[in-house]
């Protein structure tokens, strides 16, 4: 009965470390990898896992029948902090500096840490990224600050109406309306010069790239359910976009 | 000129990026620095002549491989880098003049750009794919030299 608990334990740490990492927009690979390197550090002789974009299937053999348990993930971010901190701790636990109890307590405070980055200076950077891929594709500098204003501002629409309705593909589909309604009125009020520059810089925040970089390297790797899952996923944004502006465009 | 200035936006812009995705702030500076050698890699090739989908395919590779030292470096997972590095090469501005030729009912002129923006994003891709080959062949010899001495 002891070693059945011990079992359940080492269970619950590693979902629990696959879960954050898988929330947080880790590459499938990594999440099992890791997963199983928890598993062997604590002593587990064989380990299985599953891991596709939205669950977890982890079992786990021993003496007694496998145990299997399955945990759902229905909200993905991108987090790339708790990445490498769960990273972290996965690296401490291998090396033998922490036992099941801190490491569970260990990976609760990862889970629960906040955002680096407030949600102004998130918006604040989109803008500047706008600005900064105006210029870099060859447009002018009269262009940069509504750029800038665009990007920043349908950035912060993706994530308010994100928030609203948790439809991503909605969010975006609204977001880039918004970018494209916001430039053309800037080029006819004046203030902008090239409406194509201006669309495309604000535009660059929405843009899928890390989906994109994990699906191919998920399918690499051998994972093919995530990594076409995530590839449809980064299609699914790229046509939001396109079309939210298109149906600007189309208007013109 | 024209180099410099793009040399610090490619940094600021690939910086930025970090911060949408909530890196470690450790590490903005590399994945600006990551994203700076890719951008400029790809503005001097097309700069020359080169063809857009191979200057992606070179830079991005480079990309994957300097993402790999610094996640070895700092030990810290290599998608950090790599995503702020990448973006600047995701053809948003010919995607986008594929889509507005496909308003404008220009569908001769808008299937040729798809057809480029996708090339381009295979490229990516394949840069990043070929770094991730060479550099499991790299750890492999090093594993069984190790065995054998």
């Amino acid at each position: 009965m002891e070693k059945n608990q011990v079992v359940y334990d080492i269970m619950e740490v590693c979902l629990l470390a696959g879960k954050i990492m898988l929330q947080s927009g880790a590459e499938t690979y990594r999440v099992e990898d890791t997963m199983e390197r928890i598993a062997r550090a604590f002593g587990v002789r064989e380990a299985h896992c599953f891991v596709t974009p939205t669950g977890i299937i982890f079992s786990i053999e021993s003496t007694e029948p496998t145990k299997t348990k399955l945990v759902r993930i229905t909200e993905r971010t991108t987090d790339l902090h708790k990445v490498a901190l769960v990273n972290g701790v996965s690296r401490r636990i291998t090396n033998g500096e922490l036992n099941i109890e801190k490491a569970f307590r260990a990976l609760t405070e990862v889970e629960e840490s906040q955002l680096t980055y407030s949600t102004i200076i998130q918006i604040l950077a989109a803008a500047i990224a706008s600005g900064c891929f105006l210029i870099m594709f060859n447009g002018s500098w009269i262009d940069f600050l509504p750029a800038c204003i665009t990007g920043g501002i349908g950035f912060t629409s993706v994530m308010y109406f994100h928030r609203v309705v948790p439809i991503k593909f909605f969010s975006e589909f609204i977001g880039s309306i918004i970018i494209g309604i916001l430039s053309f009125l800037f080029v006819n009020m004046g203030i902008g010069v090239e409406l194509d520059k201006i669309i495309i810089g604000s535009v660059m925040p929405l843009v899928p790239g890390l989906l994109l970089t994990n699906a191919v390297r998920d399918l690499m790797a051998g994972h093919l359910v995530s990594g076409i899952s995530k590839g449809a996923e980064a299609l699914l944004t790229a046509f939001a976009i396109g079309s939210g502006i298109a149906v600007v465009l189309s208007f013109l | 000129m024209y180099i410099l200035q793009h040399l610090l936006l490619s940094f600021l812009a690939a910086a930025a990026f970090g911060i949408i995705f909530n890196a470690p702030k450790s590490s903005l500076i590399q994945s600006g620095f990551v994203g700076m050698l890719g951008w400029m890699i790809y503005i001097l090739f097309t700069m020359n002549g080169a063809d857009a989908v191979n200057a992606t395919l070179i830079a991005s590779f480079v990309i994957a491989v300097a993402s790999q030292v610094f996640a070895k470096l700092y030990r810290t997972p290599i998608i950090i880098f790599i995503v702020a590095g990448i973006i600047p090469l995701v053809p948003g501005g010919m995607a986008y003049d594929a889509m507005r030729n496909f308003v404008e009912n220009d569908y001769n002129i808008a299937l040729a750009l798809a057809a480029k923006a996708f090339l381009i994003s295979g490229a990516i891709a394949m840069g990043i794919v070929f770094s991730e080959v060479i550099n499991q062949l790299i750890r492999k010899t090093a594993i069984t030299k190790k065995s054998e001495s």
